[in-house]
């Protein structure tokens, strides 16, 4: 019994990284770089949904519509001035924009909402699951997380595999000259992909604060290290790859906690990480790519 | 060229235009009553996740510097609050910007982390410093660790206002044993906290003695306190019936929502640090009935300091004041009567202050009642002792127990 709970609460909070990681990768696999802001994307979107909920009184599913689009226009304007002047920089560039970036949002949110913790009202409101006479409960919040987790990442892959745009991407994703030369419009391409990630950031945020419902404006920065390692972890630009990834490191922090140490727990999980990455360098669903000079 | 110069004469315009306002703040200083004022530093985190507490001690310290400064008396105080965001290394740097300003007395810091460090570099400037409500004792030093060894000596010039970590996990459990409020204990701590943990130890050590039965200690980190889903699950299934958090209200806010998504309902047994939890923004005070928590410190007493205190901080900061600005009032009063006892002018250097305001907090003779206890006494160890109030969350306010 306590090994199912334990499971349990192991994929609740995993399908939390798996979310926000699916964010990362999607980001990742097109336009190569690591956005390190997408953590404080979330953040903002919890804010925005937390914002219109309780001071405007608006349905939550109005809120997480609001949330989508201040996120969305987020990002594609942190793109715009941020990471396209350097398109054609080297990679560590960007990188260092992108923690910039990240930090630049969390002190903005600092001065707007200020430190004093807010505790945000769970979109979520059916009873959670009980069994066994209460001895294994299934949280409602995890359920939804769980579910909207396998909708996204079908979407998604159906998104970058069918539609015109999707393919774009991928060609963007896999040779930006080549796709150029095609008449793809790479700018406009890294655009969409971004504003694709953000409105999923929005939808993560709400989703971890209906779980953990402390809302401060460092409340993104570290699940968003935790999903990037369970991006990394799945196989970072794969979108399947991604809930993998986040799901397994969920159940591996919990039942490290559990059975091993509640205070070595984020150390095993990183170590079990460099093992997958030693053994498997592109993670675990990640394609091998060998390049040609 | 022409550009050039526009810009080059709009940064003049501006450098002198500071220059002048600079110039204004120092004659305002030297020209008023600032000769007179001793000043007094004040340190703690006004933004970060422990907000509540530095805002907290900071208002109450200004109410307090400016009840005694409407007095006819010789000493008066100037306060000055640098943000530390609860952390160490910022927490020095407040404390090296306030040394620069002048700071005769320290009334910080607020909480522990940081205080560990401030404390030994204030002790070796001999800076006196009364902490509002920092309570491990590695802030005052001269306590042998778990081992019996020595590893912190006593820093002479460190004072606590709130009680140690020891005595607060020692009364915690003197108190469940007393009143019998749990057969089966589980415990949940911070062990990257030095807070937390201090009250841990302190307590299992009672516990064995008193043989209260604890069935499950888990911990967390700074970096890992949004999931507690373990730590209940494994107090659930050892079926403790309660559940001690020797920690910050921000964690615990989180574990009171979590336990009850688990449907796992234990009593709730918290200390000082659990205090706040009432005025997080938009939290369910449902999740908190019930809640037991050690604190010095009643808003709803009805004695005329408190009423008189709670009024002016209402009016003042539209808010009710909580354990730490008890303590942080208490605190100004305490220097102020040392200073008054003393002849403290604001003439003497920080040294010789501190040596004067040593002699008087550790003499027998010097009692204090305020807002967090009546007659309080401090020994040279620079613990305070005074007795704790019992408190329980009924209906979204603190009810005495």
């Amino acid at each position: 019994m306590t090994f199912l709970s334990n499971l349990i609460n192991g994929i609740s909070l995993g399908s939390v990284y798996a979310i926000i990681a699916l964010g990362y990768t999607m980001v990742y696999g097109i336009a190569k770089m690591l956005n390190f802001a997408h953590g404080d994307v979330i953040m903002v979107g919890a804010y925005a949904s937390y914002c219109t909920m309780i001071y405007l009184g608006w349905h939550p599913l109005l809120s997480i519509l609001f949330s989508i689009v201040v996120c969305t226009l987020l990002g594609v304007i942190i793109e715009a001035f941020a990471y396209k002047p350097l398109r054609r920089a080297g990679s560590l560039a960007v990188l260092i924009t992108a923690i910039g970036v990240s930090y630049l949002l969390q002190n903005v949110a600092l001065l707007i909402w200020g430190s004093t913790p807010k505790v945000f009202t769970s979109v979520v409101n059916f009873e959670p699951l009980s069994f066994f006479g209460g001895k294994l409960t299934i949280t409602a919040e995890s359920i939804v997380t769980v579910l909207a987790c396998i909708v996204i990442m079908i979407c998604l892959t159906l998104f970058t595999q069918k539609t015109k745009i999707g393919k774009a991407m991928r060609a963007v994703s896999e040779d930006k000259d080549a796709a150029e030369l095609m008449g793809i419009n790479v700018n406009t391409t890294i655009s969409i992909t971004f504003a694709v990630g953000s409105a999923l950031a929005a939808v993560a945020g709400v989703l971890l604060c209906s779980s953990y419902p402390t809302l401060v404006p460092t409340t993104g920065s570290m699940p968003g290290i935790k999903a990037f390692t369970a991006a990394v972890f799945g196989g970072i630009g794969s979108i399947p790859g991604a809930m993998l990834g986040g799901i397994l490191l969920g159940i591996i922090e919990i039942f490290s906690k559990s059975y091993i140490s509640t205070s070595l727990s984020d150390a095993i999980v990183f170590a079990v990480l460099i093992l997958v990455l030693l053994i498997k360098p592109t993670g675990i669903l990640g394609k091998k790519i060998t390049e040609k000079v | 060229m022409k550009k050039i110069i526009k810009i080059m004469s709009i940064a003049l315009v501006l450098v002198m235009m500071l220059a002048f306002f600079a110039g204004c703040k120092s004659d305002t200083n030297s020209g008023g009553t600032g000769e007179t004022l001793i000043k007094i530093g004040g340190i703690g985190p006004t933004t970060g996740k422990a907000a509540l507490y530095g805002q907290a001690v900071k208002n109450a310290m200004e109410i307090a510097v400016e009840e005694i400064n409407a007095k006819d008396g010789n000493v008066k105080f100037e306060v000055k609050f640098e943000d530390d965001e609860n952390d160490a290394e910022k927490s020095v740097n407040a404390y090296n910007i306030l040394k620069d300003w002048g700071m005769q007395i320290l009334c910080g810091t607020v909480t522990t982390t940081p205080c560990i460090a401030v404390s030994t570099v204030a002790n070796n400037d001999s800076v006196f410093t009364l902490t509002p409500s920092a309570s491990s004792t590695d802030v005052i030093g001269g306590y042998p660790d778990a081992d019996g060894n020595m590893t912190i000596a006593r820093k002479d010039t460190i004072y606590q206002m709130c009680f140690s970590d020891p005595n607060q996990g020692t009364a915690s459990a003197q108190y469940i044993k007393e009143q019998n409020l749990g057969t089966k204990i589980a415990v949940i701590y911070n062990n990257s906290d030095a807070y937390s943990t201090g009250i841990y130890q302190k307590f299992q050590a009672e516990a064995d003695k008193l043989g209260l039965e604890i069935v499950s200690v888990k911990t967390f980190t700074d970096d890992s306190d949004t999931d507690f889903t373990s730590q209940l699950t494994d107090a659930k299934n050892a079926e403790a019936d309660l559940l001690f958090l020797p920690i910050y209200y921000t964690p615990a806010s989180l574990i009171l929502a979590q336990a009850k998504q688990m449907s796992y309902a234990p009593k709730f047994f918290g200390v000082d640090g659990m205090d706040g939890i009432l005025s997080l923004e938009n939290f369910d005070t449902s999740l908190a009935e019930g809640v037991m928590l050690l604190t010095p410190f009643t808003a709803d007493a009805t004695d005329e300091l408190t009423v008189n205190f709670v009024t002016k901080y209402k009016d003042k900061y539209g808010d009710v004041p909580n354990q730490f600005a008890a303590d942080a009032y208490d605190c100004i009063y305490a220097l102020y009567n040392a200073c008054v006892n003393q002849g403290i002018t604001a003439d003497m250097t920080a040294a010789q202050i501190s040596e004067k305001l040593i002699a008087e907090f550790s003499s027998s003779d010097f009692t204090f009642s305020g807002l967090t206890g009546e007659n309080m006494t401090w020994s040279t160890s620079g613990e305070v002792t005074k007795n704790p109030k019992g408190m329980v969350i009924q209906n979204g306010v603190y009810v005495g127990l």
